[in-house]
């Protein structure tokens, strides 16, 4: 029971990181260029310097982001663990193939639109 | 000096001297890593390599570094595909530290060159292979996916 609480809570603290746009963007300028600094995060988005800081703090505590020091630089990497226990735990090995081909087709017909 | 370097972080519910012993095994196919069975002794200085359930090594390298159970570094080079292997060697840090009564294991995979086609075919197989060691530690079992080559 005290296990699943725990478990629970670590995947409750992904949900709620995830529940945001501007920390939903960090992630995408992570997956875009992966090792960053704080500095350099701010300089891609429209966010303060306190509220890029804050929404780190969350990500890190949901082990969304994982840092490493380098020197004196603090570097934050994009840490995809969390969310491939997610995929494992309802996306079912059979189902895959499946999905791929329907995101293939959406992303197909949507590029196709923007041609025309 | 250009990098590439990749991070994974995955608490488990275990003991650092379980999680040791997990990453540690030698001559037994590994459930948690495709089925590949680690070979050499551990220790500072000695010689390691992986292979593939029909015998084919699939990455090599040295014990740089050994502080059980904390701390483990590698050299790391991949021996199976040329364009890989080509690239030289990486190097591989697991770092264990107790948390809340779980394991925050790290591991930094990273090579001392830019857009490194190794580091990038590995930063898909970490998140894999370490989501199946946590469910291996905390339920006998690892993922379906990892079990076989």
């Amino acid at each position: 029971m005290q296990l699943n609480g725990c478990i629970m809570t670590a995947m409750d603290a992904v949900f709620r990181a995830l529940a945001d746009a501007s920390r939903r963007k960090l992630l995408d300028a992570l997956h875009a260029e992966n090792g960053q600094t704080l500095s350099e995060l701010c300089a891609h988005l429209a966010m303060t310097r306190q509220a890029v800081t804050k929404h780190l703090v969350l990500l890190e505590e949901a082990n969304l982001v994982a840092v490493v020091w380098r020197g004196r630089e603090k570097l934050h990497f994009l840490n995809p663990v969390p969310l491939h226990e997610i995929y494992e735990r309802w996306i079912a090995k059979y189902e895959r193939d499946r999905l791929q081909a329907l995101s293939d087709l959406k992303q197909g017909l949507e590029d196709n639109n923007q041609h025309n | 000096m250009e990098k590439s370097t990749f991070v994974y972080v995955t608490f488990i519910r275990t003991t650092p001297e379980k999680l040791w012993a997990a990453i540690t095994e030698t001559e037994v196919p590994r459930e948690f890593f495709w089925a590949t069975t680690l070979h050499g002794e551990i220790r500072a200085g000695a010689k390691w390599h992986s292979t593939a359930p029909d015998g084919t090594v699939v990455d090599g390298g040295e014990i740089l570094e050994l502080d059980p159970p904390k701390r483990l570094v590698l050299s790391w080079q991949h021996e199976m595909q040329e364009e890989k292997k080509a690239e030289g060697v990486s190097r591989m840090t697991y770092t264990l530290e107790p948390k809340d009564g779980m394991v925050k294991l790290t591991v930094l995979h990273e090579m001392d060159r830019g857009q490194s086609k190794f580091i990038e075919a590995v930063s898909n197989g970490w998140p894999v292979i370490l989501s199946s060691l946590k469910t291996m530690l905390e339920t006998g079992e690892a993922l379906e996916d990892t079990r076989t080559w």
